[in-house]
C-alpha cells in the first residue's frame, strides 16, 4: 500500500528492496493516467524513466527549465520550448534522489492565483472539481494533494506556493529570498521569486529544502549562509514566542478564524508563548507588490519578442498583456518616481516593520488566505484577483522572509481545506519547519491530508 | 570660416570593448572576432528563460581602472540597471547597463593638442561626465532577403565613456580619441581598435549661434548624434561635414532637426537615420538579478594606474633630455616605451664602462628607435651592440683611405683652390665627399686633418 507515503518512507522501501524505483514511478504514472484527465495537474508527463540509481518521483512546476523536457510556464508562447539546460533546483534534485515525473500546470507565467490563466486549461481542486486548486503553483498543489506525485516543487512570487497549498490541503514552504537558487526558473518578478516544496509531511518539506537550498554560482542573489540539516533539527523540542496580529484577521472567513484560534490554544498547551504584535496592515503590501511586480514582469517578458521560441507575442494571454502594460506604465519616464521608486521606499518600511517585530517574537501565525478555494471562473470577476487572494502572503514576499502554510482542518459547510501560515525570520526555515512539525505531531493537521487521499484510491 | 558667429559644441560617447577572458555575465569567451556565428554562446548570453547574469569581476575592476586613468571620482556604491528597448540583436529586450550610479563620474582628460597650421602645442582638458559598464549586443547580418543574428558578441563587456560637450572642432576630437586609444592600450584592458569595433564612438554635435538673441551661454536646444563611424579619419570627416551642414541650416534661420544620422564613408556625408524623440524612454530600473556593488577603500586603492603617456613624455623630456617629438613617438606604445627605457638604462652603463664620451646618449637611442635605423625587434642587448658599433670609428685600410682622398682632391680641384685661397669652409665639402665615398666608415675629424695636411700651403 503506497498511497500517501512520504518521500522518506518511499526511500526506505526502495533501500530495503521492498520495491524498486521503477515500480514506484510506474505506480505514479498509473495514478496520473487514472486521475489527471479530471484534475489537469500536469502539462507534461515524463515517461522516459531509465533508472540506474535510487530515484523517487517528484513533480516540478512548469516554470523550472528542465533539460530535454518541454518547459512552457503554461504559456503558448513557449509551447514548444525544450530547454538545453537544467535549472539549479531540478539539477540538485536529479543529482540527489529524484526523478522528474512531470511538469505541473500553473497560471501562465505564474500570473494568477487560480491556475486558470494557464493556456493548457485550469487545474481542478482535488477536494471539489468545480473549484480551482489555487495558484499559481496549482498543478503542483493538486498533484500532491491527490497523490499524483509524492512531492512537488512550486515557485512563489507572493503566495504562489502557500495559497494553492492552503486551498488544496497540503504543506507549502516559501523559503527566504536567496535561500534557493532562481537559476533556470522562468522569471516572474525577480526580486520576489522563490522556489519551494509542496508536500504531505513537514519532514519531506525539510528534506527537499535541504537539497535545493544553498549558494549557487549561477545566481548572485543566493546567500552564503550555511544550509542546516533541516530534517535533523525537526526533532528538537523548541519553544517559541509566536506573534499574532489583528491586521491579519480583518475580513477573514469565520471558519478560518476559528481554526486559527483553535491552533492558538494548542500552541499554548505545547508551551509556546503567544504575543500580540503590531504589524503594518497587509493592505499596504498590495500596492507595493503590484507596482514592483508588474514593473519586473514587463521587463522579464520583453525577451519573448517573437524572434526566438517559435510563437510570437500574440500568443500572450490577456493577463500577461495587462501586466506588461501596467508594468511598462509604472516604469515610464516621469512615472518612475511616483510609482516604482515610491513602492521601493514602502518596501523598505515593510522590511523594517518585520525586523522590529522579529525582535519581540520568533514567528508570526496568521491565516494563509482570507477564504477557502473559490469556484472556477470566479477570478474573472476581479481585476486584481491574485492580489486579493494573496493579501496575507504579500508582506512576507515583499520582506523576503520565510513562511510555511499547512492545512488545519476543513470547513464545515463546504468540506474545504483551511490553511494557516507561520512566517519566520530571514533564513530561519529551521524554526518554521520545527513548529509545523510539532503541530503535525500533535494534531495530524486535523486529519486533512488523510481525508484528502481517501478521495483518490489506487 | 564660420568660427566667428558659430561655435560648434561636440560631445562624445565612446564605447570600449574589454578584452576580458570571459563575457560580462557568463563564462563564454569574450573573444569573438572572426569566430563562426553563434559559437561563443550559452543560455545566459542568449538570454534564455530563467537564466541569470553573474557579473565579471575583472570587467568591473578594469572599468574602475579606466575611470581612474580619466581622473574620475570612483563611487564606492554602484549598481546595474536594465535599459529597455526592442531590437532583434538585443536578446533579453533589455540591456544590462548602468543608469544613475555609474562606476566613475566627473573626470577630466588632459591632452596635448597640436594646432595643425601653427604647429603650436597646447595643453587642453576635456571633462569626462561618466564611465559606466554594460554588455554588448549581438550583431545583425544582412544577407540577401534574410537578416541573421549572431550572438557571439552578445554579453561582451563594454565600457561607455561620456564626455561633456567640450570639443569645438574635429581636430580636438581626433587628437582626444588618439590619446584615449593610447591610454586604453596602456591600461591593457582593450585593443581599442576602431576597425574591429572594439572602440566605437558617437559624436553629438550642435552649433551655438552667437548671433542669436538668445543668451549665448545657453546650450543649443538640439543635438545631432552620428553613428557608424569606424576610423579616426572618418570621425574628422563626419564632424566637419556635420558642422558645415548645420551652419548652412542655421544661416537660413532654421534649427537643425534633433536626430541620429549615419555616416557614409564613400560619399563622406552624413544622412538621417531616425528622428529622436524628446528623450528616449528606456524604462530604466535597478537590475534585480544583481545586488548593488559596494567597493571598499582598500579594494579601490589596490587598483593602480600605470604611468600614462602624457606623464611619460614629460619625464622623457625633463629626465632624459630628449626632444618632445621623439618622446611623443616613443610613448605612443607602452611596449616601445619600455623598450626604450630598458635600452637607455643599459646603454648608459655600457658607454660608461667603455669610457666613451657621448653627448645626450638618450637622444641617440631615441633617434635610432624613432628613425627605425635599427630594428626595435632586436633584443635590447643586440640593439645596444649595434648602436655602439655605429658610434665607434671604423678601421679603414689606411692605403684605401689615402687613395680615396687623393681621388676626391683630384676630382674637386676647384674646392681645393677655394680652400687655398682662404675659403676655409671649402674643406668641409671635401670631407663630405670622402665620407660619402667611404660610406661614413671613417672618422670625419681624421679625414679633415689628413686633407688639411695634404692641401695646406
Amino acid at each position: 500500500m503506497l498511497l500517501g507515503k512520504s518521500v522518506t518512507e518511499i526511500l526506505a522501501l526502495i533501500k530495503n528492496k521492498k520495491i524498486s524505483s521503477q515500480e514506484i514511478i510506474d505506480y505514479f504514472l498509473r495514478r496520473i493516467e487514472k486521475y489527471d484527465q479530471k484534475l489537469n495537474a500536469y502539462v507534461t508527463v515524463n515517461k522516459s524513466s531509465n533508472l540506474s540509481k535510487i530515484k523517487v518521483p517528484i513533480a516540478v512546476k512548469d516554470n523550472f527549465c528542465t533539460c530535454g523536457i518541454r518547459t512552457t510556464a503554461s504559456s503558448k508562447v513557449l509551447e514548444n520550448f525544450v530547454p538545453p539546460y537544467e535549472s539549479t533546483v531540478t539539477k540538485r534534485l536529479i543529482e540527489s534522489y529524484f526523478f522528474i515525473l512531470g511538469k505541473t500546470n500553473m497560471d501562465a507565467w505564474a500570473h494568477g492565483s487560480s491556475t486558470e490563466t494557464s493556456d493548457f486549461g485550469p487545474t481542478k481542486n482535488p477536494w471539489d472539481l468545480s473549484r480551482c486548486s489555487g495558484g499559481s503553483s496549482g498543478g503542483s498543489a493538486a498533484a500532491v494533494s491527490s497523490y499524483l506525485a509524492p512531492v512537488a516543487i512550486g515557485s512563489e512570487t507572493a503566495g504562489s506556493i502557500r495559497q494553492p497549498a492552503s486551498w488544496s490541503g497540503v504543506i507549502g514552504l516559501k523559503p527566504t529570498y536567496g535561500r534557493v537558487s532562481r537559476y533556470g526558473l522562468i522569471a516572474m518578478a525577480s526580486s520576489f521569486d522563490c522556489p519551494g516544496p509542496l508536500t504531505l509531511t513537514t519532514e519531506d518539506a525539510a528534506f527537499i529544502l535541504r537539497i535545493i537550498a544553498g549558494k549557487d554560482e549561477f545566481d548572485v542573489t543566493t546567500a552564503q549562509n550555511a544550509v542546516p540539516d533541516y530534517v535533523k533539527s525537526l526533532r528538537k523540542k523548541k519553544k517559541f514566542v509566536i506573534g499574532i496580529t489583528e491586521e491579519y484577521l480583518n475580513g477573514i472567513d469565520e471558519e478560518i478564524k476559528e481554526a486559527f484560534y483553535q491552533l492558538l490554544k494548542i500552541l499554548e498547551k505545547l508551551g509556546h508563548q503567544i504575543k500580540k504584535i503590531n504589524l503594518l496592515s497587509p493592505k499596504y503590501s498590495i500596492s507595493v507588490y503590484t507596482i514592483i511586480q508588474r514593473a519586473e514582469v514587463s521587463s522579464n517578458l520583453a525577451r519573448y519578442d517573437g524572434i526566438r521560441y517559435g510563437n510570437d507575442r500574440t500568443f500572450f494571454g490577456s493577463e500577461a498583456k495587462r501586466r506588461i502594460m501596467l508594468g511598462t506604465y509604472v516604469l515610464s519616464y516621469g512615472y518612475y518616481e511616483a510609482y516604482y521608486k515610491k513602492a521601493q521606499k514602502v518596501r523598505t518600511l515593510i522590511i523594517e516593520d518585520f525586523r522590529k517585530v522579529f525582535q519581540e517574537v520568533d514567528m508570526i501565525l496568521a491565516p494563509t488566505t482570507p477564504i477557502t478555494a473559490l469556484r472556477l471562473g470566479e477570478f474573472e470577476k476581479y481585476p486584481f484577483f491574485g492580489e486579493m487572494m494573496d493579501v496575507l502572503n504579500e508582506p512576507a514576499a515583499i520582506a523576503g522572509i520565510c513562511a510555511i502554510s499547512f492545512p488545519f482542518g476543513l470547513t464545515k459547510k463546504e468540506n474545504l481545506p483551511i490553511g494557516l501560515q507561520l512566517m519566520g525570520r530571514w533564513f530561519e526555515e529551521e524554526n518554521v519547519l520545527n513548529l509545523t512539525y510539532q503541530i503535525e505531531k500533535e494534531t495530524d493537521f486535523l486529519g486533512v491530508i488523510k481525508k484528502g487521499l481517501k478521495n483518490y484510491p489506487d | 570660416m564660420f568660427m566667428d558667429n558659430y561655435q560648434p559644441l561636440i560631445g562624445l560617447e565612446i564605447h570600449i570593448e574589454l578584452k576580458t577572458c570571459s563575457k560580462m555575465f557568463c563564462q563564454c569567451s569574450a573573444s569573438y572576432f572572426g569566430k563562426p556565428p553563434n559559437t561563443q554562446v550559452c543560455p545566459v548570453c542568449l538570454g534564455m528563460p530563467g537564466t541569470l547574469p553573474v557579473p565579471n569581476k575583472k570587467a568591473i575592476e578594469w572599468t574602475i581602472l579606466i575611470g581612474k586613468a580619466l581622473n574620475c571620482q570612483i563611487s564606492s556604491f554602484s549598481k546595474f540597471d536594465r535599459k529597455h528597448y526592442f531590437y532583434p540583436d538585443l536578446q533579453k529586450g533589455y540591456q544590462i547597463s548602468q543608469y544613475d550610479q555609474p562606476i566613475a563620474v566627473n573626470g577630466r582628460f588632459e591632452i596635448i593638442c597640436k594646432d595643425v597650421i601653427s604647429r603650436v602645442f597646447t595643453k587642453k582638458i576635456f571633462r569626462i561626465r561618466r564611465v559606466h559598464l554594460e554588455e554588448d549586443t549581438g550583431k545583425l547580418i544582412y544577407s540577401k532577403n534574410d537578416t541573421l543574428i549572431d550572438f557571439n558578441r552578445s554579453g561582451v563587456p563594454l565600457v561607455e565613456i561620456v564626455t561633456e560637450p567640450d570639443f569645438n572642432n574635429s581636430n580636438e576630437v581626433k587628437q582626444f580619441l588618439e590619446e584615449l586609444q593610447v591610454v586604453i592600450r596602456y591600461l591593457g584592458v582593450s585593443d581599442a581598435d576602431m576597425e574591429k569595433g572594439t572602440m566605437r564612438m558617437e559624436p553629438n554635435i550642435s552649433i551655438l549661434s552667437r548671433k542669436s538673441k538668445v543668451n549665448s551661454q545657453k546650450l543649443p536646444n538640439y543635438k545631432v548624434e552620428i553613428k557608424n563611424i569606424n576610423s579616426f579619419r572618418f570621425v574628422k570627416q563626419a564632424i566637419d561635414y556635420e558642422i558645415k551642414r548645420q551652419i548652412e541650416i542655421l544661416k537660413t534661420g532654421k534649427i537643425p532637426l534633433q536626430e541620429t544620422r549615419g555616416f557614409d564613408e564613400k560619399k563622406g556625408v552624413t544622412y538621417p537615420q531616425r528622428i529622436k524623440e524628446e528623450a528616449s524612454d528606456y524604462r530604466y530600473f535597478p537590475e534585480p538579478d544583481i545586488p548593488p556593488l559596494v567597493f571598499s577603500k582598500a579594494y579601490l586603492d589596490s587598483i593602480k594606474v600605470p604611468e600614462l603617456p602624457i606623464k611619460k613624455v614629460e619625464r622623457y623630456v625633463s629626465e632624459f633630455g630628449i626632444r618632445y617629438d621623439e618622446a611623443f613617438i616613443l610613448t605612443r606604445d607602452k611596449n616601445l616605451a619600455n623598450y626604450f627605457e630598458n635600452i637607455n638604462k643599459k646603454f648608459k652603463i655600457r658607454i660608461a664602462n667603455l669610457k666613451l664620451k657621448i653627448q645626450n646618449p638618450s637622444q641617440i637611442i631615441a633617434n635610432y628607435i624613432v628613425n627605425k635605423k635599427i630594428s626595435y625587434r632586436l633584443s635590447t642587448n643586440e640593439f645596444i651592440n649595434k648602436v655602439i658599433k655605429n658610434l665607434k670609428p671604423k678601421k679603414v685600410d689606411k692605403n684605401l683611405l689615402e687613395e680615396v682622398i687623393n681621388k676626391v682632391l683630384k676630382d674637386n680641384q676647384k674646392a681645393v683652390l677655394d680652400y687655398q685661397k682662404g675659403k676655409s669652409n671649402a674643406i668641409m665639402f671635401l670631407v663630405g665627399q670622402v665620407m660619402k665615398e667611404t660610406k661614413g666608415k671613417v672618422e670625419a675629424k681624421a679625414v679633415k686633418e689628413e686633407i688639411e695636411r695634404k692641401i695646406k700651403r
